[in-house]
Order: structure tokens, then sequence, then C-alpha cells
């Protein structure tokens, strides 16, 4: 009996629990992108490293509160460091914004301008942060690290496999549960969200209507650069700061939102998850699962794992073309993707 | 001059102008209906008079006031209201947030207007929470009528809103039309179903190749021989 548990125990401590966290954090981001496609109409492949230029904004306030002693122990600093780095990217947005994409607006210029135009801003933002905080790992949680330890777990349950329970995982899926609904309850219960709502389906009856259009954009890319931040903080907490990490993001946050169907936020969310177990169950090492829960001496002398870490690109990009081969619109149903 | 009136319009889209001296008028209670044949330049007269079009001579009066230069979303703001032919509601949101949306630029409480519309059509009320994409094609085009008549506008304009329905849903959808226009709004709508829409109208424009070829009251257009055998197919 107690090999089931520990099977089961084994099998949340490195699949569910990490799976969980690291969906939530690809559902922030793919919410992001998301949104972008479904208001502006185009794939911003600047997004990755807007999650990087927010989490650095987020990283230098950090680390100079504390220096200061400022802390709110247990949580991690970085929290109270959160709405200033995502002041610093709505700024930055509305920038490039300003200084790109508007022109373009203004021109009627045609999607795929605009994602040639995002991918010059990335590689803007992808110096840029490289130039203020440099290329390195950076570490900036503090604060208790476990929820609970596994040795704990172990301890109170006495079995012999544990399940830790970092402060970021929690982290993570409690601030993805209050952004989730509070960007739901902003798109479908305010005026200035139904407005992005109608935007999104039909611009020229809401510009009958009377919606300003510049208003909705502003909106889109402060929603943008608040999901943005929390998901590169929440990723960073959770993992560790590189920026060449984040630009990689792109990929599993793009898979995320086409696989849930471009343009639906509910989509990007489901995405998000998808994505992160299959990337978590495909590269898990299942020996010690199979030990547990089949005869002893069948056991499996090899490691049992399908694809090595380093190659866990690969199954958000496996699982992207598969959609766009067999259901281009996404699994719920969204815009074509282009 | 007329209520609202489009006087003497010349323009088109680039070049080539679409509409030559045209005149288009309504007043306000009654219904205005242009009619004529395929490429006769009716919607566009109808997008020059709502200033979707610039128009190179001529000029547009709202309740004596010239709005020639004004946008269409200023125009809006002027009291004019205007139902496209096609995409003329949002489909992923739901009736009531179409009705909403609407009354975007109204800052005070428009939830009489909003039972004004739904005892208009009575059928919304009972489909406020569903998605108007999901709405048979009358059913859509009362959402639609309904979204424009949201800011309690001064005149309605409405291109082709039978576009597409059964003629039961026409019949029914021409006497809403008239019960607004009774409201004392000014209707001034394009129509493909000629002899119907000039059975209701108290005005009636034949365009043909942009220019007036007639205008005369409804009922003098049915019974005057030459449009009968032009352009009503009778």
């Amino acid at each position: 009996m107690d090999d089931i548990f520990n099977a089961l125990i084994l099998l949340s401590n490195f699949v569910i629990v990490p799976g969980m966290a690291y969906g939530s954090q690809l559902a922030i981001g793919a919410l992001g992108v998301t949104l972008i496609y479904g208001i502006l109409r185009f794939s911003n492949f600047a997004h990755g490293d807007t999650m990087a230029f927010g989490t650095m904004a987020t990283i230098l306030l950090t680390w100079a509160l504390q220096d200061w002693g400022v802390s709110i122990s247990p949580l991690p600093t970085a929290l109270l460091a959160l709405p200033f780095g995502i002041a610093c990217t709505v700024v930055l947005l509305l920038l490039t914004d300003r200084l790109v994409y508007r022109f373009l607006r203004r021109e009627k210029a045609a999607p795929v301008v605009f994602l040639i135009a995002s991918v010059g801003v990335m590689f803007v933002l992808n110096g840029l942060v490289r130039f203020i905080i440099g290329p390195n790992d950076q570490r900036f949680a503090d604060g208790e690290r476990f929820i609970m330890k596994a040795r704990e777990f172990k301890r109170m349950t006495g079995l012999s496999e544990g399940v830790a329970f970092k402060t970021s995982q929690g982290l993570t899926i409690v601030t993805a549960v209050i952004v989730v609904a509070a960007l739901f309850w902003f798109l479908n219960r305010t005026r200035a969200g139904k407005s992005m709502r109608a935007y999104s389906d039909n611009e020229d009856l809401a510009l009958l209507s009377g919606i300003n259009p510049e208003r909705v954009v502003l909106i889109t890319w402060t929603l943008a650069a608040a999901l943005a931040t929390i998901a590169g903080v929440l990723y960073g907490l959770d993992k560790s700061f590189k920026p060449f990490t984040y630009f990689q993001l792109l990929l599993p946050i793009f898979a995320a939102a086409i696989v849930g169907g471009l343009g639906n936020p509910l989509g990007a969310i489901a995405g998000g998850f998808i994505i992160a177990f299959s990337e978590v169950t495909v590269t898990y090492a299942y020996r010690k699962f199979l030990a547990y829960s089949i005869p002893g001496d069948w056991a499996p002398e090899g490691l049992v794992q399908l694809l090595s870490t380093d190659y866990k690109f690969a199954v958000s990009f496996v699982i992207l073309v598969l959609v766009l081969l067999l259901r281009p619109t996404g699994i719920f149903g969204g815009r074509t993707a282009s | 001059m007329s209520f609202l009136s489009g006087d003497n319009m010349t323009g088109g889209y680039g070049g080539a102008d679409i509409l030559h001296d045209c005149t288009i008028g309504v007043e306000q209670g009654e219904i205005a209906v242009i009619v004529g044949p395929n490429g006769a330049g009716k919607s566009t007269a109808m997008k020059a008079v709502f200033g979707m079009l610039a128009i190179r001579q001529g000029a547009v009066h709202l309740d004596g006031e010239d709005i020639t230069k004004l946008s269409p979303q200023d125009r809006v703001a002027k009291g004019m209201s205007f139902v496209p032919q096609n995409q003329n509601v949002f489909t992923s949101l739901s009736v009531e947030e179409n009705l909403e949306m609407g009354a975007f630029i109204r800052r005070d409480d428009f939830s009489g207007t909003m039972e004004q519309v739904f005892e208009l059509f009575p059928i919304l009320k009972e489909k406020r929470r569903q998605p108007a994409g999901e709405l048979s094609g009358g059913q859509r085009q009362q959402v639609a009528v309904g979204r424009a008549l949201m800011t309690q506008p001064k005149v309605l304009m409405l291109d082709e809103p039978t576009a597409g329905v059964s003629p039961i849903v026409m019949d029914e959808l021409f006497d809403r039309i008239i019960e607004v226009a009774k409201s004392g709004i000014a209707i001034l709508m394009v129509e493909q179903n000629a002899r119907q829409a000039l059975n209701i109208a108290d005005k009636g424009y034949v365009l043909v190749q942009g220019r007036n070829r007639y205008t005369d009251t409804g009922a003098a257009l049915i019974a005057n021989p030459e449009v009968r055998q032009a352009f009503l197919g009778l």
C-alpha cells in the first residue's frame, strides 16, 4: 500500500506541483500574447523580452529594498517591487507603441508588418536588458523558501517519499488565480473591458459606436505590460532570471496561446497548462515511479525518460506544429493563426 | 431644407465620382427610402450623408447646422445613428452587451432606453444573455437596429435592413421601423425590396448612376407608370 502512495507522492513532487506552477506562468504569459493578438491583431514576438524587462525592473528595486532592509518575510521582497516593475514596463510599452506601432496603425499596415516590427522591438529590448543587468543568471528570491519541505512531509506521513512545496510555487498558483479572475472580471464586467472586446470583435462598428481606438490600445498595452511582468517575476522567483531564458520562453508561450486559440483568453490558460504538463511529463524520468508501482524484479534499469530535458522546447514545438496542422484555430477556436 | 439633408452631393472613392449632384433629405418622424438598380450609388449616398465618404461638392445639414466636415463619430454625437448592411453586430458579445456598446458615448443612465428597445423587440429581452452571433438573421438585424437606437438618435440610417431575411421577417421589421418613425425619429434607409419599402415611405428617391432620377412621395412613385415598369418590375 505504501508503495502506491510513494509512487503518487513522487509524481506530485516532480510532475504535478512543478507542472502547475510552470503552467500558471505560461498561462499568464500566453494571456498577454493572446490579448495583443485579439485587440491589436498581431503576434507580438517581443513579449518574452517584455517579460525580461519587467522582471529586470522588479529585480533592481528588489535589490535596493533588500539593501535598505525592507522586507515582507516570509514573502519574497520582489512582490513589493512588482508594482514598480509593472509601471516601468507600462511606460516602456507605451513608448514602443508611440515610436513603432502607432505609425504602422495609421498606415493600416498588414499584420505581418507588425510582426516583423515586433521582432525588431524584441532585439532592442534584448540588448537593453543585457546592457542594464547583464546576460548572467540573477537570483533575487528571498523570504521563506518552502511552504512544506520534503523532510517534514516524510516525518508527518512516515512515507519514504516527500512532497516539497516551494513558496514560489504556491505564490505562482495563487497569483495566477487572482490575475485571471481580475482579468475576466475586467473584460466581462467593466465598460472599458467590454469596449475592448467590442473593438476586438468588430473594429468598424466599434468606431460607429463612439469607442475611441487609441484608448483601447492604451488599455491593452497596460494590461499586457502587467501580465508580462507578473509572469516574468513569478518565473524568476520559481527558477532564476536570465535574459536568454526569457527569450526562449517565447516558444512555449506562443504554443500555449495558439493551442488554446489565439485571441481566446480561456484558451490561453488551458494552453498554458497543456504545454507545461506535456513538457514536464515527457522529460520526467519514471524509473523510481515504476519501481514503486510494479513488482520489484520488473523494475527497469534505465531512467525511463522519454526525452532529455535539453529537448524540452521540442515538446512545445511539436504540439505547436500538430495544432497548426490539425486545428489551426486552436482547441477552443480563436482566430486562424497568421 | 429638410431636417437632415444632403444637398447636391458629388463625390466618390479615389478619382472617379459615384455621386453626381445628388440630393437626399428626410424630416423628423418620416421615413425616406433610397431605391434604384445595383450600382446606382444608394449605399454611397448614405455613406456620404453619414460622413464615411468625403464629398467634393455639396453639403450635409442636420437641423440647420452644416455638418459636412464632421467625422462619423462626431455625427453620432450630434444625434445620427447608422446601421451598416454587413457585420452590424458584435457577434461575440451578448445581446445586452451589444446594446450597452451602442450607448457607449452616453454617460447617463441608459437603462430606460434599453427597456424601450426591449419593448420594441421583445425577442431581444428573452435572448439578452446570448451572444449576438448565435441569433438568426432577422434577430441580428433587430440587435443592429436596437444598438443604433441606444444613443437616442434624432436620425436613424439603415443600409438594407432586410437584406437576407425572409419576407415575413421583412414585414415585421418594416412594422418596427414605422413604429420608430412614429416616435419622432427621422429614418433614412436604402432598400433592395423597392416596392415594399416605398409602401411604407413618406418620401422616395430613385437613384440611377449616382443621380436623382425620380423624387416623390412613396405612394406617388409606386403609382408612377415609368417607375413601376423600370424599377419595381410591375
